[in-house]
């Protein structure tokens, strides 16, 4: 039942992807939204991916997918190939995050990001009563998370100002996949940016 | 356990000349080849293997004229062929070919010279990577096969699977590059020319023209081969296999085959020289040295594979030093520039260059989903 939800930041970026559009989704898995982006609006799309299984799934799903890892950046991917460059709900698995982001506007005209916002209500509350959060957007227990960073909206747009990213775009959602309008930073679960030079 | 079972060889005869890219003309000549699966009606199934410096159109199978021998020999990538395999025996028509300057029954240097009747030997043209796509191609007409559903190959026979692609770019629909490098380093140069130091300067070479002396550059062909068998595995796995260990527990304070190494090269060196025509690895180290489609675009690889139109799979190997899997992404990143289609998979293996020929289960399933997904 969740597995909708899961992806709600997919319908964001789908309509931000016009057709003919060239698309790196890095940390694609097994290529569900470059397969989408493809089928839907007709984008020219490869994805990178470090997970062995994540990639036969691509390949599988027909997805142009290169294996490699986002940590060691994006050489030899020429600047300005891509019209959009994704990377959902994987920054907070990256350690180098600023080289990351850098590479994403060196290598594309536009970076697609989202990543759950560790300042949401819920994960406030779990915080309050003591645990860490486990929740649709941040589904792991400490002992087993991928993520490295746990950053809010607040804390990402300190960070895109202090490197001279302008924000073009900001849709935030809560737990249910639902726009959120007001105090972002404390009732959205998930934050996707549109972000250029 | 062999699963297209007993094959045969067949030869196809070509009488119109062929020009070769270093300015000479074969009038005629012969390619040998094995076929297994079953050409659908379309023909639109076919998928061409291409071999390495050192193989042959035996791709797959037990030869049906060595049923005698009982280590009967078995296709050099019998494990990705058949039913069920990677290439599907049940869903495509597979070929094999013996390369252009061969030593496996396609024309080659211990070939008749028609002009004298007797072997070709030093007198053989030097062959490139686009001269055995040209004469595969002629194979392909007589085969019937407009367009190879894929065509397929490792190391050397990867460089072969890039270049249809640029040399007849509507003949080939998907192509799997595999191990290989869009051209060779310094490094990768130095190591051939010292092989064929090593065959050229044999006493026994004599020019390329053996045949007619009745001995053969054996002690060449064995260095040569000795060296390349270093380059193909990995330093941790020499480690792991052999280490240091001595043969006889102590060392002897001599020359003689004392270390584990010495002896695995050795007889590597001593079974390939036993088969191996030396004027034929001469050429095969050639047309690799030679192979490299950017240079007639200001070494610009793009450029160069603009004008392929087939899909691509690229796989190289994490200890793959001869073609590292730099050299692969090299390929991939320019298919990206170009907006072309590709996917790379990086296979962590342990087994150096050579991986590209053994089981490995996850390479194999990468290459099976590929191929699941190409159209008939």
């Amino acid at each position: 039942m969740s597995a909708p939800l899961e992806r709600a930041d997919f319908d964001l970026i789908a309509g931000w992807v016009q057709p003919g559009e060239r698309v790196l989704d890095l940390g694609c898995g097994d290529g569900s939204l470059l397969r989408r982006l493809i089928e839907e609006r007709g984008a020219k799309g490869y994805g990178v991916e470090l997970e062995d299984a994540e990639v036969l799934a691509a390949i599988g799903n027909g997805i142009n997918v290169i294996q490699g890892n986002l940590e060691q950046g994006l050489a030899g991917f020429d600047d300005q190939t891509f019209n959009h460059v994704v990377l959902s709900r994987t920054l907070q698995t990256v350690r180098h995050t600023e080289r990351i982001l850098g590479e994403m506007l060196r290598v594309g005209r536009e970076a697609v990001v989202s990543f759950p916002n560790f300042a949401y209500w819920k994960n406030r509350m779990a915080i309050m009563a003591g645990r860490m959060p486990v929740s649709e957007d941040l589904p792991y227990e400490w002992f087993d998370t991928p993520n490295l960073r746990f950053f809010t909206l607040l804390d990402f747009e300190a960070l895109c100002a202090r490197m001279d990213l302008v924000i073009r775009e900001r849709q935030v959602l809560d737990d249910a996949g639902r726009l959120v309008t007001e105090e972002p930073n404390f009732l959205g679960s998930l934050a996707v940016y549109r972000l250029g030079r | 356990m062999s699963g297209v079972g007993i094959v045969s060889a067949q030869r196809a005869h070509f009488d119109q000349p062929l020009a070769l890219k270093g300015g000479s003309v074969l009038p005629a000549f012969d390619l040998v080849y094995e076929t297994y699966g079953t050409l659908n009606a379309a023909k639109s199934n076919a998928i061409l293997v291409c071999h390495a410096l050192s193989g042959n159109h035996h791709v797959a199978g037990r030869s049906a004229d060595e049923l005698g021998n009982p280590t009967a020999n078995v296709g050099w990538w019998d494990n990705i062929v058949g039913p069920g395999r990677p290439l599907d025996t049940d869903r495509f028509f597979i070929v094999g070919v013996n390369n252009l300057g061969g030593c496996h029954g396609s024309t080659g240097p211990a070939s008749p010279n028609p002009a004298t009747g007797r072997p070709w030997g030093a007198d053989f043209p030097v062959v490139t990577v686009e001269d055995w796509v040209d004469s595969q191609a002629r194979l392909a007409d007589h085969l019937g096969i407009d367009a190879w559903a894929a065509v397929m190959g490792g190391s050397l026979g990867g460089m072969q699977a890039l270049q249809w692609t640029l040399s007849c770019p509507d003949r080939v629909r998907h192509a799997l590059v595999i191990a290989a490098a869009p051209r060779l380093s310094a490094e990768n140069i130095a190591f051939n020319d010292v092989a064929r130091q090593a065959i050229l300067t044999d006493p026994d070479f004599h020019g390329g023209h053996f045949y007619e002396h009745g001995v053969r550059p054996l002690r060449g062909l064995r260095l040569a081969r000795m060296l390349g068998h270093i380059t193909y595995l990995s330093d941790d796995q020499m480690a792991e296999k052999f280490g240091r260990r001595l043969r006889t527990g102590a060392g002897s304070y001599g020359f003689d085959v004392e270390f584990e190494i010495e002896s695995y090269l050795r007889y590597q060196g001593d079974k390939f020289a036993g088969v191996f025509d030396a004027n034929t690895y001469l050429r095969m180290t050639k047309a690799l040295d030679y192979f490299d489609p950017a240079q007639d675009y200001d070494d610009d690889l793009a450029r160069a594979l603009a004008r392929a139109r087939a899909k691509f799979l690229v796989v190289a190997f994490t200890t793959d030093w001869r073609f590292s899997p730099e050299r692969s992404r090299e390929i991939v990143h320019a298919m990206v520039h170009n907006g072309q289609d590709v996917a790379y998979a990086e296979i962590d293996s342990a087994h150096g260059h050579d991986s590209f020929l053994m089981d490995e289960p996850h390479y194999h399933a990468v290459v099976d989903t590929y191929l699941k997904r190409v159209k008939l």
